[in-house]
């Protein structure tokens, strides 16, 4: 089955005729990504890499009836791409953007919960489900079908897992990155609720990295909610604790935060730990048997 | 990015917010009219770095007379402060803050961050300020409070009445705290502040709330609407070679080990350090060199890198995503080539064509070790290093 996007995925691009929207665009369609049109302010009634551009969503969405959006446009102006997908009905966003400032995605997120939508992002490579679409800027080759859901807040980090489950003969049912921002569109708990649901998903890859706490709150969930094997990295084991400023961040999170401490929390919670990054994959290997 | 505490005193008094009457001065020349422009008899006098802890670092100090401005001035301007969160070197004094001295009756905590967690503004108040915070909340977690801000209403009256009776203030004081919490989150969200932090908040002798130090840091990624705030930018609070990266779009940050670390990617570069470290080396520095990888970027990550002199291999470790491999390949020989590297680079290529560009890589005449496993890049790092 997959999550989240698969071969009926209609896609709408925003920002579509940019030069980065304009090459990942291009290896999306190449991968078999089935993209019904794209936004561009003033340049709607044009064609671009052989699809129709609006001048807004919402007459996107009356022309194609996209059924998700991706976000190219620079950080200043993604609160109000975000918003305008959003007031124009599609329910799946998805911001590759970095440098979104905080406070823009504090509005987006409130906005977007009332609304029931789902955003990805920002900050982040996309989402892929394998063999149906690719809807993000990962290299689509080092993927392939199979049982392994991953989700990550890392990009570079998130190809490394996939590489190793393809290279192990797993392929993956769905790679979602969340990003690496404070305030993420979707969390680790949003994507692991839907791998449980998910048939296809036979094991679940988490890759995590220091600061927050959404590991720590992920590995609870996982105790109580999720019943398939849970595999784990965390980035950051040596990173040094930062130079930091004033002391409320760090009370904030209740001493939380250390890659120790998350280890910790996920392995009491019952996830398997890969305590190096080249053994994600044999770890998996491992667990699945 | 961090503000001085003058700075911020700045943002506080521009928005309503009880500051003392206060002068900054870069030179001890201007000292004695500083005091005098103030008034009084009594002063307190701040050296301005980007670190706490600068009271025991004899950082400040209560003065009697404009001379004693003048001989801290003469002390301290040009000099480092080493305080408990600075490193050993510590940090350049280039201004130093005189303000009129209050007359503390009781001093609280009050700050206000973005919170990951309820994904809100929350203020944390406390009754016991002037001390380190995060002691209070291990051992007396009842005597602070987390208010999260609703970003549809703002801040409520009766939000800050709540925090009003965990700090103890009595009727009056409470009231005057129901007005200043709006003008903090004014401040906060019209600055796209990432932290704001008053350690310690005081009641004056007269019984009036005051606000006797100011921390301010914002939220780079709104620096581009910060007009403003881009002008309180201070570089000599930065580590130079952090500084030189950021202005190259690379992220940078040195530590103490010998196998220099260049990788795509904030996560990959964490993991490239862990995995050293489990084959027991240790990277000298954390590097992005970013999502795309080109010429002009790998060789300034070099250089940056070569600049310290522990470094005794390099690691690049680069998971070619939409960029090609065999590009990435000849911009590594190039900027080798360009910077004249000297000793061996252990490189790491996956991704789009990874073994076109490690044939590459292989038939050029540097010090160039090229595996595509990252679990033996690593080893051959640490053995290099030893």
């Amino acid at each position: 089955m997959s999550i989240l996007v698969n071969k009926d995925t209609r896609l709408l691009v925003q920002g579509f005729t940019g030069s980065q929207a304009t090459l990942h665009s291009e290896q999306s369609i190449e991968y078999g990504t089935n993209i019904v049109g794209g936004v561009t302010p003033g340049k709607g009634g044009q064609m671009h890499l052989g699809a129709p551009v609006f001048n807004s969503v919402h007459d996107a969405v009356e022309a194609v009836q996209p059924n998700a959006s991706i976000i190219f446009v620079p950080a200043p102006f993604c609160k109000d791409s975000i918003l305008e997908a959003a007031d124009a009905g599609i329910k799946l966003i998805i911001c590759i953007t970095e440098g979104v400032p905080t406070l823009d995605m504090l509005i987006v997120k409130k906005r977007i919960d009332e609304l029931g939508i789902t955003l990805i992002g920002p900050n982040c490579p996309g989402v892929i489900t394998p063999g149906e679409a690719k809807l993000g800027i990962m290299p689509g080759n080092i993927h392939m079908t199979g049982s392994v859901g991953i989700i990550s807040r890392s990009g570079t980090l998130t190809y490394e897992a996939v590489k190793q489950t393809t290279d192990l003969g797993l392929g993956q049912s769905t790679c979602v990155g969340i990003g690496g921002d404070p305030i993420p569109g979707t969390s680790f708990i949003d994507v692991l609720k839907l791998f449980e649901a998910d048939d296809q998903t036979k094991v679940i890859v988490m890759v995590g990295e220091i600061g927050g706490t959404a590991e720590e709150e992920a590995a609870e969930y996982i105790r109580d909610h999720v019943s398939k094997p849970v595999i784990s990295y965390i980035a950051g084991q040596t990173a040094p604790a930062g130079k930091r400023m004033g002391h409320a961040g760090a009370i904030i999170a209740g001493g939380k935060g250390t890659a120790a401490d998350k280890i910790k929390k996920l392995q009491e919670c019952g996830v398997h730990i890969a305590d190096n990054l080249p053994q994600i994959g044999a770890k998996v290997k491992e667990v699945v048997g | 990015m961090n503000l001085h505490e003058f700075q911020g005193k700045e943002l506080f008094a521009k928005f309503g917010l009880p500051v003392s009457k206060n002068k900054v001065i870069s030179s001890a020349d201007e000292a004695v009219i500083a005091c005098r422009d103030i008034g009084g008899s009594k002063w307190v006098i701040k050296a301005q770095v980007h670190a706490g802890g600068r009271g025991k670092a004899g950082g400040v100090k209560l003065i009697n007379t404009p001379e004693e401005a003048i001989n801290f001035a003469n002390h301290w301007l040009g000099k480092r402060l080493v305080t408990y969160q600075t490193d050993a070197e510590g940090q350049l004094v280039s201004s130093i803050l005189i303000e009129e001295c209050t007359d503390i009756a009781e001093e609280l905590y009050l700050s206000a961050v973005v919170d990951r967690g309820t994904q809100r503004i929350v203020f944390i108040g406390s009754s016991e300020g002037g001390v380190n915070i995060e002691e209070v909340a291990e051992k007396t977690p009842e005597k602070i409070i987390y208010e999260p801000i609703d970003p549809l209403t703002g801040p409520l009256p009766f939000q800050a009445r709540k925090i009003s009776k965990v700090l103890g203030l009595n009727p009056e004081q409470s009231k005057e705290f129901v007005k200043m919490l709006p003008q903090l989150t004014e401040l906060f969200i019209e600055h796209d502040l990432a932290l704001l932090e008053i350690n310690p908040l005081v009641i004056t002798q007269g019984g009036k709330l005051h606000c006797l130090d100011a921390k301010i840091t914002i939220d780079s990624n709104a620096l581009y609407r910060q007009p403003l705030i881009q002008e309180m930018h201070d570089p000599s609070q930065e580590d130079p070679k952090e500084s030189e990266a950021a202005a190259n779009d690379l992220s940078y940050v040195s530590l103490d080990g010998n196998i220099g670390c260049m990788v795509n990617g904030a996560g990959l570069a964490m993991g490239t350090m862990d995995t050293i470290k489990f084959f027991g080396g240790a990277p000298a520095n954390f590097l992005d060199v970013g999502g795309t990888a080109t010429q002009e970027r790998v060789s300034k990550a070099f250089k940056i890198i070569l600049a310290d002199p522990e470094v005794k291999v390099v690691l690049v470790n680069i998971f070619g995503g939409i960029v090609r491999c065999d590009l990435i390949a000849e911009g590594i020989l190039a900027a080798i080539e360009e910077v004249g590297v000297s000793i061996p680079v252990v490189v790491r290529l996956e991704g789009n064509n990874a073994e076109l560009g490690s044939k590459i890589l292989e038939k050029s005449n540097a010090e160039i070790v090229s595996l595509n496993d990252l679990e033996e890049a690593s080893k051959k790092a640490v053995e290099l290093s030893k």
